[in-house]
């Protein structure tokens, strides 16, 4: 049968990026991410003070979010100014870092929906991250992460929610599977997230009604599942309107409790009301009508929608955009960076890298912190198994993502306490006796599959007992106290009492080492290099301090320790010096200057001694007489392999390095073009170099073997070993001496050789 | 009482911790662990008062945040509306749940007759006015 499909689509299809959908750019089925021909063009017409035309539509055509955005947001001694000024310089403002933040912000909150839409369109990704960077209303960034499980197990919330706050999460949100559980929940994780350190701010997203009573009872600190949509039928089909939101808002900050609403590309596409209008132009109104309701911050960025957006063409960058806009509107941002947009990882990663180097209020409105099938919204663009990736990003870039590494001491310690904390608060209030085994189980489980914990049928009867008993925040602060828990019972009085004040209800408030910091008092002055925020040296310490990391020191005391196993047997003696010899059949092996004197294993683990002998042996088989001698001038492979080979009766040498990396030469070749050549030394094994010392013999024939192939399936060696290769080679070189003569060895193992 | 706050005075709790109090008159130094292991703290103790608000309406219309000091002006006047009243308000103003507009003109009525809530009921009044324009008193379940 004809070949009839080059056999690489397949490969393709079987990449993780093929299991994304993908969708063409259709305007009038909602598919457009910037533009459709059915955006209206932004004007406005003010008469005596009022707004009585709004992107192309007449007072009294407004529907209600026109009416709610005309009253509440435009301020109408700005409007007519900003509307006047080109889209295209504006945007340029947006770009120009001598442009002060402060008066892009009058100009937006003159600007209609579709002018807003329409200036940020001018821009391409990287101006629109830029734009954001600068754009952002608090200067330090931060960061949220989600806490739910699949078995909505509150010792496993509790246990998790400590990582959480250790990792520095200024916000962790948790969610349940099962509704009733709310209150078991929030209970967990509040107990969970006072352990450790006092401050973060917690919400427990469910039915608005319900959230706001748990938040009444003083276990949440915050709330964000307030949404709204960009068109009205979506809003009522959503079953509330812009008043009954702006109402749930006032009513969030009439109890002192941080709130910010959610809204994103997509959402009105996924409801089936787009009315043919780009993702940009629904969300810009939505954000319009968010400043409008006065809310302090908005949760945008496609969230539940980001899927769906992330398949049209230019999707990704209208998430961007979308957020530009919340801030350039002066709102908080938690930009999104959440519901898991994609299969492939190198989307995700590019996804994140713009929030991560320009920072953002809150980089992720929702990082898993625990495992992807735990997470009980959905899983993340981010989840715990990708945590250490991030980590690495920050240390990359030199980017603060507002996390911190944690030590898996530490970590351990944490998950115990966790545990401990709410187990004594279950008892202290007759909510349940978690036996030493459930403990166990959690502490030590990366996800809910792994414990022997409660069921969320247990779950919701204590989550039932948590609300028909009324009880409170103060009760389970005053049960931690009673159990030995004091420091948590404080941290978390110290979070019930930041609503007292109200300070946290200010812009981008967040709390940062027991200080609230906000848009108010960490305001984003971003003014081109060296201002805006800046890593701390203490900062950038920790953002470097992931586990596992070279030493030089560590390098050479494993290397030691080795070498204490191996030394004993291998004697590698000098004989003087090293002379040309006369024999054809010669075959002269060139070891570098630390060869078994400093260094004992090549990168793939062979002790020297086994790879002496393999080639020793390899050459004898080719029928070559091998001869050992030792460069003490150079350390570089090609120069061991020429040096080698001008001392060697045939003229063909083999050089070796300590770490693995060989070659065979030839005296009248130039350095860098030698016969073969073995760079590969992590995968190089035992018979690779034995087939080596064959070649090098029959090279001495004069004939031209089959080159020996070290097979690689793309192993980004570099990555892997490099480091430790830098510190093993300087080893070699800081041995070697200039115009060293070579020296003849005499090698002798420990057992005989056959 | 009359002295607008500004982002000078921002963190309250930091700057004027001498004017930070919750609904009991408590200050916060007073609400320690031990007074809450005495029973001397209630929750209304710890929640914030209008005051609380209108300073913080103050310091955000300071620092150039006009709509968030207006919803922080209007949250004073909820402080004081329990909380079954406001899920009761809340709940009329979403879509279909009053058939006309006789609920919502009630509540508005309560709100600024039981709680002075001036600005709220404006505002429950505003949204009347809007939804029978855009028809939304009409069965939804």
């Amino acid at each position: 049968m004809a070949a009839n499909r080059w056999r690489r689509f397949a490969d393709w299809d079987d990449r993780p990026l093929r299991l994304d959908r993908f969708a063409i750019e259709d305007a009038e089925n909602g598919f457009a991410a910037f533009r459709s021909p059915h955006d209206p063009k932004p004007s406005i017409a003010i008469e005596g003070g009022r707004v009585v035309a709004l992107d192309g539509v007449a007072e009294a055509d407004f529907d209600m979010i026109d009416i709610f955005v005309a009253r509440y947001h435009l301020d109408v001694a700005v409007a007519e100014e900003a509307m006047a000024m080109p889209s295209s310089e504006i945007a340029r403002m947006l770009v120009d870092m001598n442009v002060p933040r402060t008066e892009l912000t009058r100009l937006a909150h003159g600007m209609t929906p579709a002018k807003l839409a329409e200036v940020v369109a001018e821009l391409n990704a990287m101006e629109i991250a830029f734009a954001y960077s600068k754009m952002r209303a608090r200067k330090t960034p931060g960061n949220q992460g989600h806490v739910t499980n699949a078995k909505d197990d509150p010792l496993q919330l509790a246990a998790d929610a400590a990582i959480a706050v250790a990792l520095g999460f200024d916000e962790i949100e948790t969610t349940m599977r099962v509704s009733r559980n709310a209150w078991a929940n929030a209970v967990a994780c509040c107990v969970g997230a006072s352990v450790g350190r006092a401050g973060t701010l917690f919400q427990c997203a469910s039915e608005e009604a319900e959230e706001l009573r748990i938040g009444m009872a003083g276990f949440t600190s915050y709330a964000e599942t307030v949404s709204v949509y960009g068109t009205e039928r979506a809003f009522i089909d959503g079953d509330d309107t812009p008043w009954s939101k702006a109402f749930l808002a006032t009513a969030y900050a009439s109890r002192g409790i941080k709130m910010r609403c959610t809204s994103g590309a997509g959402s009105e596409l996924l409801m089936g009301f787009h009315e043919k209008k780009s993702l940009l132009y629904l969300e810009a109104r939505c954000l319009c009508l968010q400043r409008a309701m006065g809310v302090q911050g908005t949760q945008n960025g496609g969230i539940d929608g980001a899927p769906v957006t992330a398949t049209v063409p230019g999707g990704v960058r209208e998430l961007m955009a979308e957020n530009l806009i919340a801030v350039w509107l002066d709102l908080e941002c938690a930009s999104g960076n959440d519901a898991r947009s994609t299969e492939s990882e190198i989307r995700v990663g590019a996804k994140i890298l713009p929030y991560l180097i320009g920072g953002s209020d809150l980089i992720c409105s929702g990082f898993g912190s625990i495992l992807k099938y735990d997470n009980s919204f959905n899983p993340s663009l981010l989840n715990g198994e990708e945590l250490e990736d991030y980590l690495v990003l920050q240390r990359d870039f030199e980017a603060d993502g507002g996390l911190t590494p944690i030590g898996e001491e530490r970590a351990l310690d944490l998950r115990v306490r966790a545990v401990d904390a709410i187990a004594a608060v279950f008892e202290a209030l007759d909510l349940g006796a978690p036996t030493r085994e459930m403990k166990e189980s959690v502490v030590v489980a990366s996800g809910s599959e792994e414990t022997a914990s409660y069921t969320p049928g247990e779950v919701a009867r204590i989550s039932e007992a948590i609300r028909e008993r009324r009880i409170t925040v103060l009760d389970v602060i005053r049960a931690l106290d009673a159990k030995g828990y004091r420091e948590e019972a404080e941290n978390l009085l110290y979070v019930v009492k930041l609503r007292i004040s109200g300070d946290y209800l200010q812009t981008s408030a967040v709390v940062r080492n027991g200080r609230i910091v906000s848009a108010v008092n960490d305001p984003n002055d971003y003014l081109g290099p060296g201002t805006g925020y800046r890593l701390t040296a203490a900062r950038r310490q920790e953002i470097a301090g992931i586990r596992d990391v070279l030493d030089q020191e560590t390098v050479m005391s494993q290397e030691a320790e080795f070498a204490r196993h191996v030394a004993p047997g291998l004697a590698l003696r000098g004989m003087g010096a090293a002379a040309v010899g006369s024999d054809p059949r010669e075959v002269v092996i060139g070891v570098s200057p630390a060869f078994g004197v400093k260094l004992y294993r090549t990168l793939s683990g062979i002790p020297v001694d086994d790879l002496l002998r393999a080639l020793v042996k390899g050459v004898g088989e080719g029928g070559g007489i091998p001869r050992v001698v030792r460069l003490h001038h150079t350390a570089d492979t090609s120069f061991l392999g020429l040096s080698a080979a001008r001392l060697s009766g045939s003229r063909v040498g083999i050089g070796i390095q300590s770490k693995g990396t060989a070659v065979i030469h030839h005296a009248d070749r130039l350095p860098h073009n030698n016969l073969e050549l073995f760079s590969n030394a992590p995968i190089t094994n035992i018979r690779h170099y034995q087939m080596l010392g064959y070649n090098a013999a029959r090279h001495a024939h004069g004939e031209i073997p089959e080159p020996v192939v070290v097979p690689q399936r793309g192993e980004a060696m570099g990555s892997r070993y490099h480091a430790r290769v830098a510190l093993i080679y300087a080893i070699e070189t800081s041995l070697t001496v200039d115009g060293a003569e070579p020296e003849e060895i005499s090698v002798s193992f420990e057992e005989v050789v056959a | 009482m009359s002295r607008k706050f500004g982002v000078a005075d921002y963190p309250l709790a930091e700057k004027r911790p001498e004017l930070v109090k919750g609904k009991g008159g408590k200050a916060l130094d007073d609400i320690t662990l031990e007074a809450v292991n005495r029973f001397e703290v209630s929750m209304s103790d710890l929640s914030i008062t209008a005051e609380a608000l209108v300073r913080q309406a103050d310091v955000a219309r300071d620092a150039g945040r006009v709509t968030l000091a207006s919803n922080f002006e209007r949250a004073a006047e909820l402080c004081d509306v329990p909380q079954d009243e406001i899920m009761r308000i809340y709940e009329l103003l979403r879509p279909g749940r009053a058939r006309d507009k006789g609920p919502l003109l009630e509540a508005a009525r309560t709100l600024r007759e039981t709680y002075g809530a001036e600005r709220m009921a404006a505002f429950v009044e505003e949204a009347a006015a809007v939804y029978e324009r855009r028809g939304l008193f009409r069965f939804r379940f």
